[in-house]
């Protein structure tokens, strides 16, 4: 999230689209409820379902899913047409004036470059032109300005073309339109609250980048009341990624490097940008500080400048990313041995349920780490239908360990407001369960054991690993919390004056700001710097005034970074450093220097008509057009999911995103419309979450079985009955459920053809107090978001019948 | 409307109508027992409070874990109930249905309790020792990490990396576990490694 | 925001009320109190719900309960009605609004109205069974109740359930354990989007009427509070939309009464304990009106007959 759960209450238009927060975030909603209470503020939901968010909506309008890009671009032709853009905003704080190189160009659903056989682009035309003093030139007005290129690439999405393929009634759409259109006032803001709705597709990145330029044309980002503001699903997932636990991440969003990069510099020679307009700041300048110092964390004492800190001990990618979809298709190819899974339940997570369990089945060993017995730690046991496996077949050695829930373990959860949350143990773990920090340092001090006593293979990254704990068998939070704040690796004099010590050796740093390059600092996350400094735990404040209530409570826990709670929170106030809105006041230039309810996003003394309110980017503005930064455009475009019920009406030829990547073998396991008539998607419901309160009694019987949701023109055209069983199936797998037939899914008519959606729920397994019952990914495809291989969770196809119940 | 009056006006309701007197202090007839029984003892009294947070999604709403026996006494503890923190600014007490029944996940009859094994081709998980768990753990990560680590690429470019064995990290585990969790995995080389973030 | 009750304390806390300020008893009397509670009561804001059920896990996890997982009916309601260990359920209402042809999702919290005039209370053959307070809070006493079911056949809501596992009746009881330290309802406090709240019912009435404006801005002119008169008012009300027609909300009753015959009942039961009565013509008459044939075993009545401390026969 841009802003905080809190801040939600400023708002005066909350759009819900791509997710369902009243069902999914119910605690998080309660600041719609109160914008729309205290500020007369409207909610606007937009999904395939009439959901709980739908409930208490003001204006709801269908939509097929997969649609989204469609839509939301309609929504920008509505407000360029008709003069609804925040112009000073746009004009100063996005790239919309930028001229772009000659040569670029978009044509039946392709931008240039494109290479079929790669399924990829050559992105070099997606480029601004350079002008002599070596800065992006700008001219709102040149034929190739971003805005006349934006304005051109959404000119075709019309109320008549979305309607056609979104199946959105044309009069909900224009007032939908209408209402947004609203919020380009300086005085008016909209926000934006999406999760896995809009993720979960081939093209998710672009779903969400399309309505970050909606915000932006509107003025709505950086300000109170508006964002986008993503919600996080896990309670630490904002942390986990912070951290960068995935394949291509270093803690702080820095980046793995490839094995292209095989040096310090060769990597830092593609990053820490220069400013691309005068005065910016381009804070990936300090690049190089963080990634030292995370060096530093990593390697302690044996990271050198003579060694480069060690960067050769970083394993080098020869892809770009091990994500779960390539790890899994590699498992499948038997060319992964082992694997662990730390509180995750990839059998009911990942698509292809079918070739998860031949994954699974065809690994040496598998390490189950987690508080409850999940499917996956038992996915060679037949459980019958739910679970139907050859178990002697199944060689994989599994071992389960016990871990502690929340209540067993202290530490701190970043929420998706960007918050560092500190909480206390207050119970017993049950048997023999121990924390997870405990089980990841009992299985490091032994391999650490066996390198230093067989040798092996490259054993210097593990056994030289700062592990310099107490209790190097149990680390503690405070231990590891101070590590990721970073601290004085040696003295640090005063540049100005040597003989003072301005940090003596082994204290806190007090924020990033402190980072060194030279290893005289170490940290193991640059933006979590600050969470625990020499004032103490930041993160467990718990003063929750909040000055003027504005939302921001300065004061409880700590927010990265350096505990702002709004980022881009410059942009609040026009090029003056006057609040846009003086009722909705957030930071504000007093002459000399920014001052306001937020810690500025900007350098402090940085002037209002110079520095842009975009600081880590080198232009200093916000992107309506991407350069080269997303692989599938510059700027988004409608493209069907993989398996649609219509063609793409634009480009008829295009299947899908043409470079979401395909592996060999899933290609084949698509379905068509002919064979699947049935536009399906998944989701949570508001009793349950994922697949762990399955487990929980009370929460199993608030929504105790699976069940598949129909309108009723496709229920009576099946002969389909409420509470009757229905069989489900896709290309990749078939599930039985009970049917809810209901009036909140109607039947859509896209490109004059009806479309029938079925909506599966993902709560139910084989384990657990709920009755047994299957998940989506039964039936999903195997594909990803073409950026970042979201799995394609929310549009796929299915067929459906009624069946006969099973024997009681 | 001011409803900081209101609530005030609430609290001098309540008040009032203590009138000085305690369900405790009365002594109680036979049948007046019988009367009195339908309010329950209020179960907080006399507790242990901590404070946490709800695990399930990234609301992060402050809880309130009542146990009897305070772990930070070093007593054993039970915890009998979870509630909503009035004092967390997001949540301001509330919870959803999943966050008021937390109980019933720290208590879940599926609980893992004990490290197990499940023997290639075996229809059975059998318990066995931490010790046992984690050696065999280490072995299996040594001896893969040892046959299949990648120290050059083709071009003999040093890339250090160990793909035949991967890992996902747990989201609803601390930032402190995280953190080193990532120095483990990282530091072995490991690439395929991914959290929750995209389901 | 209506703003939040502190969070409870450890410290042992007085009751703020007892059985001092009891106002009714069933089958028997009790003398007047001293003193009058001020009115309390729970206003359920159908229009900010969102049918989490969170009030449901709430009220579950407060009071002990555990309901039995059931299964999938076609809807969302579940358990699909109230039980004796469930003693509140969200009911769930698809309707196409006629003038708009809009789609309305009505999500109702259904549970014990804690009537002014309570007729489960009217309806107790069982001395001390059910109990009201002049706070408004009607509760059952289990240790008194004979598991007769007329309390489900007096209420105008349908409420009471009689447990198979105790054979005794069971409803919300607003918390009285929460209230009586000064706490709301386990349900208010866990609902998400405050549209469950609770205080004096003078105050509950003004917050509804501020809702109801904010709701009649929103296009919704006939949005009003659900306070019925015929049962003297209740100390669960609701903010509606469509205050006009209270039935389209999983038939709530557009004017509830006690029933006739539970009225005559009550005058006898007011004055007179079980016992007595129970060789009277009127017991076997209204027993057969009330409840149906032979639905009370001679065993019950026998125990009645002891609880109201008369001749055990």
């Amino acid at each position: 999230m841009t802003n905080s759960w809190t801040d939600i209450k400023n708002t005066d238009l909350v759009v819900i689209m791509g997710g369902n927060a009243a069902e999914a975030h119910p605690c998080g909603f309660k600041w719609v409820t109160e914008a729309k209470a205290n500020r007369g503020a409207k909610l606007i939901v937009v999904d395939p379902r009439f959901t709980r968010s739908a409930a208490v909506a003001d204006m709801y309008a269908p939509i097929r899913q997969g649609t989204d890009i469609a839509f939301l671009l309609g929504v920008i032709k509505y407000c360029i047409e008709n003069d609804k853009v925040q112009w000073e905003y746009t004009k100063a704080f996005t790239n919309a004036p930028y001229i772009v190189k000659e040569g670029f160009g978009y044509q039946d659903g392709l931008f240039t470059g494109y290479d079929e056989t790669k399924r990829d682009y050559d992105r070099s035309t997606w480029e601004y032109e350079l002008g002599d003093d070596g800065y992006v030139k700008s001219d709102i007005d040149h034929p190739r300005s971003v805005w006349n290129l934006l304005k051109k690439h959404v000119s075709i999405y019309t109320p008549e073309l979305v309607e056609r393929i979104c199946g959105t009634p044309k009069d909900k759409f224009t007032k939908i339109c209408e209402m947004i259109a609203e919020t380009s006032s300086p005085t008016k803001t909209m926000t934006s609250m999406y999760a896995l709705g809009w993720t979960q597709h081939s093209k998710g990145s672009q779903n969400i980048r399309t309505m970050a330029m909606l915000q932006l044309i509107l003025g709505n980002i950086g300000v109170r009341g508006g964002g986008m503001n993503a919600l996080r699903g896990h309670s630490n997932i904002q942390g986990l990624t912070d951290l960068g636990l995935m394949s291509n991440l270093i803690p702080g969003y820095l980046t793995i490097p490839t094995e292209k990069e095989p040096t310090l510099d060769a990597y830092m020679s593609t990053r820490g940008f220069k400013p691309m307009r005068p005065n910016q700041m381009s804070y990936w300048q300090n690049y190089k500080k963080f990634m030292v110092s995370f060096l530093k964390s990593m390697w302690g004492d044996a990271a050198t400048a003579d060694n480069s800190f060690a960067y050769d001990w970083l394993p080098k990618l020869d892809v770009p990313g091990y994500d779960v979809l390539r790890a899994f298709e590699l498992m499948h190819q038997g060319k992964m041995n082992g694997y662990f899974c730390q509180g995750f339940n990839p059998l009911l997570s990942f698509p292809n349920r079918k070739k998860i369990t031949a994954a699974l089945s065809k690994l040496k060993f598998l390490v189950i780490m987690d508080p409850l017995d999940t499917e996956t730690s038992r996915f060679w046991e037949n459980h019958g239908d739910f679970n139907d496996v050859d178990t002697a077949k199944i060689q994989t050695e599994v071992i389960q360990l016990p871990s502690t829930c929340f209540a067993e373990d202290t530490g701190s959860l970043t929420n998706s407001g960007r918050q560092l949350h500190w909480h206390w143990a207050g119970g017993m773990p049950p048997g023999e369960a121990k924390k997870d920090a405990w089980i990841m340092a009992q299985i490091y001090t032994r391999l650490k054991a066996l390198y230093q006593k067989e040798g092996g293979a490259v054993p210097e990254p593990i056994v030289n690993l700062d592990w310099r704990y107490k209790d190097p068998g149990e680390p503690s939070p405070e231990e590891l919390a101070k590590e990721m704040n970073g601290s004085a690796t040696e003295d640090i004099a005063d540049p100005n004056d040597p003989t003072k010590i301005v940090l003596a050796k082994g204290k806190q740093v007090v924020s990033f700001a402190a980072l060194r390059d030279d290893g005289k600092t170490a940290c193991g996350c640059w933006i979590y710097s600050g969470c625990f400094n020499e004032a103490g735990n930041n993160m467990a404040r718990r003063d929750n005034k909040d000055p003027d209530d504005t939302g921001a409570f300065p004061n409880w826990a700590w927010s990265w970074p350096v505990n702002r709670r709004i980022i881009y929170n410059r942009a609040s106030a026009d090029t003056n450093g006057n609040p846009w809105d003086p009722s909705r006041k957030l930071l504000w230039w007093d002459g000399a220097k920014w001052t306001g309810y937020d810690v500025p996003d900007i350098i402090p003394t940085g002037k209002p008509n110079e520095v842009g309110p975009f600081i880590m980017n080198p232009e200093g503005t916000a992107r309506l057009f991407a350069r080269g930064m997303m692989r599938d455009g510059p700027f988004p475009a409608h493209y069907e999911p993989f398996e649609a019920p219509i063609a793409n009406v634009i480009a008829p030829k295009i299947r899908g995103n043409p470079v979401a990547r395909v592996f060999k073998g899933d290609l084949e396991q698509f379905g068509d419309a002919k064979e699947f008539p049935y536009a399906a998607t998944s989701y949570r419901l508001t009793e349950h979450f994922h697949f762990w309160t399955k487990h929980v009694q009370i929460n199993a019987s608030l929504q105790p079985e699976f069940f598949v949701e129909i309108g009723e023109d496709l229920a009576k055209e099946k002969g389909i009955k409420s509470g009757s069983w229905v069989r489900v199936w896709s290309k990749r797998g078939s599930v039985k459920a009970k049917a809810v037939v209901t009036k909140r899914i109607r039947t859509l008519t896209c490109d004059g053809k009806a479309v029938h959606i079925v909506g599966i729920p993902l709560h139910w397994g084989f384990m657990g107090r709920a009755k047994m019952g299957f998940g989506p990914n039964s039936l999903t495809p195997y594909v990803g978001d073409a950026n970042i291989e979201t799995p394609e969770y929310k549009a796929f196809l299915v067929d459906i019948e009624p069946i006969a119940g099973p024997v009681a | 409307m001011n409803m900081e009056l209101s609530r005030r006006r609430f609290m001098v309701g309540a008040s009032a109508g203590l009138a000085g007197t305690t369900l405790g202090a009365l002594g109680f007839g036979e049948l007046e027992q019988a009367y009195a029984i339908a309010i329950r003892p209020f179960k907080l009294t006399n507790t242990t409070e901590t404070r946490n947070t709800c695990t399930y999604c990234a609301v992060g709403c402050g809880i309130i874990m009542y146990s009897h026996g305070d772990l930070k006494k070093g007593e054993k503890s039970e915890i009998f109930h979870i509630e909503g923190d009035a004092d967390h600014p997001t949540n301001r007490g509330t919870l959803c249905p999943k966050g008021a029944a937390l109980l019933d996940m720290v208590h879940a009859e599926t609980r893992l309790k004990y490290p197990m094994v499940r023997k290639p081709g075996s229809d059975k998980f059998e318990r066995v020792s931490w010790e046992v768990a984690l050696d065999r753990i280490a072995r299996l990560m040594k001896d893969d990490r040892d046959k299949n680590f990648i120290a050059k690429n083709s071009d003999g470019v040093t890339v250090n990396r160990w793909l035949s064995t991967g890992f996902l990290a747990a989201s609803a585990t601390t930032n402190e576990t995280a953190w080193a969790t990532y120095k483990v995995v990282r530091s072995a080389g490991m690439l395929a490694f991914d959290n929750q973030a995209r389901v | 925001m209506f703003p939040p009750l502190p969070n409870p304390t450890v410290q042992p806390t007085p009751a703020v009320f007892g059985e001092q300020d009891l106002i009714r008893r069933s089958a028997s009397s009790v003398p007047a109190p001293a003193r009058q509670l001020t009115p309390m009561a729970k206003l359920i804001d159908v229009s900010k719900c969102i049918g989490c059920k969170a009030c449901q896990a709430a009220c579950l996890e407060w009071n002990d309960l555990r309901q039995e997982v059931g299964s999938n009916v076609g809807v969302y309601d579940n358990p699909s009605d109230l039980t004796p260990d469930s003693l509140t359920v969200m009911r769930f209402t698809e309707w196409v609004n006629p003038e708009t042809q809009n789609l309305e999702w009505l999500i109702r919290k259904d549970g014990c109205m804690h009537c002014a005039d309570p007729g489960c209370l009217k309806a107790c053959p069982a001395p001390g069974a059910i109990v009201q307070y002049s706070n408004g809070i009607v509760d059952f006493v289990h240790e008194n109740c004979i598991g007769c079911g007329y309390c489900i056949k007096g209420c105008p809501f349908n409420i009471p359930r009689i447990s198979k596992v105790d054979n005794k009746a069971y409803k919300c009881t607003l918390c009285s354990d929460r209230v009586a330290v000064g706490q709301g309802p386990a349900c208010q406090k866990a609902c998400p989007t405050q549209a469950i709240v609770f205080g004096t019912k003078d105050d509950m009435k003004k917050w509804a009427d501020a809702r109801i404006t904010d709701l009649k801005s929103r296009g919704y002119k006939n949005a009003g509070l659900y306070d019925p008169p015929g049962v003297d008012g209740t100390h669960v009300m609701y903010v509606l939309q469509h205050a006009d027609q209270p039935q389209i909300y999983a038939g709530l009753p557009a004017n509830p009464r006690i029933s006739l015959i539970v009225e005559v009942w009550k005058g006898v039961t007011k004055y007179a304990g079980l016992a007595a009565m129970a060789g009277m013509a009127i017991f076997g008459a209204l027993h057969y009106l009330v409840t149906g044939p032979n639905n009370v075993s001679p065993d019950e009545e026998e125990k009645a007959k002891h609880l109201a401390g008369g001749p055990a026969s």
